[in-house]
């Protein structure tokens, strides 16, 4: 008995890998931490793979601090934390969608709106957390990431939304690829270019609230941004970048649980710094092989 | 647009149903944009397989013609009829080619999906890889994807990143996609603009050639008709007010551009057959207003 108690605190990493997978999944959190990660890397990895395509990083980014005042405002009014990270990413979501958005160049426009919900956002959580006044270690999870209170409820929460927004997207894909390649000619040929915009940031909403479980809110950039942004740089196919986003996501997520069960430093760090290694060496791989050519 | 329009003019009966509709068919059309009238009484009709330009200085309209024809923009006066029908966006028989400057050059995706784009983008759902393998569907559209690159000529560079190709091959592949649906009417916003002189002689004996063998009907926006002049069966010439509408040997002429500007323009031929329009006055707010 005491034997598992020392070992629970205190993991044995060798170089059987094997062992080392089973190890950490002898428990039940790790196990929803895999479950969740995989489910919030998938999900991520394919509306990440649109969002690096429009350019749409920056709003991706907000609606992922958006889940910062959502959780504690949730937690403030006694609801829970996750329920109020997809109210108030949606929320913000149309908000930046129904921003006058100027005909032609009104990109300018839609970074302004962006920025200031954003603004408010920070603001607003700091202020529910102020007003709470208990549980500072909360925030640096909501901020920065945790995945050890993953309970199995949550899981399926995050199912239940990956499944929704994934249907959605699926149905939505070609012709959003349209609208973000060629908005006037798809504008021409009857796709509805602005109503798919802010169904896009609603799905946008969606995926950074689910990533921001694990990762936290400041830190969704790891799982939305770096695996599509890495993929889209490796190949210009369009099957195959997806896959191979998905793929970097659940790997980036995975091997970073691994670690973080080890290691004792925050899961957090490990994947955006893992994430942000693969991105450079993607980069510099495809220099180095246009010099060669 | 709507019937309450027509009884201002009565200049365009209704085509019986014996003879074919004409593709395109403006009547005392006029448009405003911004309060300001761009230009109003233009008639026009084009038949099928026809080469038609739109001229005019800066700012006159010419784009915002284009527009009214594919119903992204109302008409203020008159009517404008597409393939016998009213105007609506979402007509796969009507392909076109905005005025653009190029793609992103960090744009990743490759000019053989963008041209697939123009053949079933607007269509829900998501393309399957590997669907070729059960799906005849699937395969038709590689098949005329295939087939309007080489058309093009764009077969050897079409699965690059369309953002790492010069103007000249952008623009062949633009050309693919507008057609890959296989219109009857292709609208095209100076496509030659921005291309070296070599590739503006080729991308317009391109286009002519589609226009002659496969019947498609094309209406071009153009800065300069010389590259065209040749190829051309039509000239539409848009001034402030109104327009001329000919062969271009009737309307590029000094009587007639005179006329139609109210103040002296002269028409001067080069040895080799070129034309050019001296003293054509620029229309207002060439910057402001050129691309409403």
């Amino acid at each position: 008995m005491s034997a598992v108690l020392v070992q629970a605190s205190d993991p044995q990493l060798s170089w059987n890998l094997v062992a080392v997978v089973s190890q950490a999944l002898e428990y039940p959190f790790m196990v929803n931490a895999f479950r969740a990660g995989a489910v919030v890397a998938v999900l991520a990895g394919c509306v990440g793979w649109f969002m690096v395509l429009r350019r749409q990083s920056f709003a991706g980014h907000t609606l992922a601090v958006v889940s910062f005042p959502g959780a504690a405002g949730a937690v403030l009014v006694g609801a829970s934390a996750v329920s109020g990270v997809f109210v108030f990413a949606v929320v913000a979501a149309l908000v930046i969608g129904l921003a006058p958005v100027a005909s032609g160049r009104g990109y300018s426009e839609e970074a302004a709106v962006t920025g200031t919900v954003q603004a408010v956002a920070l603001a607003a959580g700091f202020l529910f957390v102020t007003l709470y006044g208990r549980n500072v270690n909360g925030v640096t999870a909501l901020l920065f990431g945790s995945f050890l209170g993953i309970s199995t409820s949550e899981v399926s929460t995050l199912v239940v939304a990956a499944v929704a927004v994934l249907a959605v997207l699926a149905v939505l894909a070609r012709p959003l690829l349209f609208a973000s390649v060629d908005p006037t000619v798809a504008a021409a040929r009857g796709v509805r270019v602005r109503a798919l915009s802010t169904g896009f940031l609603v799905l946008l909403a969606v995926a950074a609230a689910a990533a921001s479980q694990i990762t936290g809110s400041l830190l969704v950039f790891a799982l939305l941004v770096v695996p599509a942004a890495t993929a889209q740089v490796l190949t210009v196919r369009p099957a195959l970048s997806v896959a191979l986003t998905v793929l970097l996501g659940v790997g980036l997520t995975w091997v970073s649980l691994l670690v973080a069960y080890y290691v004792d430093y925050p899961i957090g760090f490990l994947l955006t710094s893992s994430a942000f290694v693969v991105y450079v060496a993607a980069v510099l791989g495809r220099r180095l092989a246009r010099g060669l050519r | 647009m709507s019937a309450c329009h027509t009884p201002v003019r009565q200049t365009s009966p209704v085509p019986a149903a014996v003879s074919p509709a004409p593709v395109v068919e403006l009547s005392g059309a006029a448009v405003r944009v911004g309060g300001r009238t761009l230009w109003s009484g233009v008639d026009l009709t084009v038949g099928a397989g026809e080469f038609v330009a739109v001229l005019g200085p800066n700012g006159v309209g010419k784009s915002t013609l284009v527009k009214a024809v594919l119903g992204l923009l109302p008409l203020a006066e008159g009517e404008v009829r597409v393939l016998g029908r009213a105007v609506g966006t979402g007509n796969p028989e009507v392909g076109y080619l905005p005025q653009r400057r190029s793609f992103d050059a960090q744009l990743r995706v490759r000019g053989v999906d963008v041209v697939r784009l123009g053949l079933d983008g607007a269509r829900w759902g998501v393309p399957l890889p590997g669907a070729r393998r059960f799906s005849a569907r699937a395969r038709a559209v590689e098949a005329r994807v295939r087939e309007v690159v080489e058309l093009v000529g764009a077969t050897a560079y079409a699965h690059r990143p369309i953002g790492e190709l010069s103007g000249g091959e952008q623009q062949r592949l633009l050309i693919a996609q507008a057609l890959a649906a296989r219109p009857r009417l292709l609208l095209l916003d100076e496509p030659l603009d921005s291309l070296d002189l070599p590739n503006q002689a080729a991308v317009a004996a391109l286009i002519s050639a589609i226009c002659a063998t496969d019947g498609v009907t094309v209406v071009m926006v153009a800065h300069d008709v010389n590259p065209i002049l040749s190829y051309l069966d039509t000239v539409v010439y848009l001034a402030e007010g109104g327009a001329a509408t000919g062969s271009p040997r009737q309307v590029i002429t000094s009587e007639t551009l005179t006329r139609l500007y109210g103040t002296p323009v002269e028409v001067l031929s080069t040895s080799d057959g070129r034309l050019v329009v001296v003293g054509q006055p620029e229309a207002p707010h060439v910057h402001s207003e050129r691309h409403p």
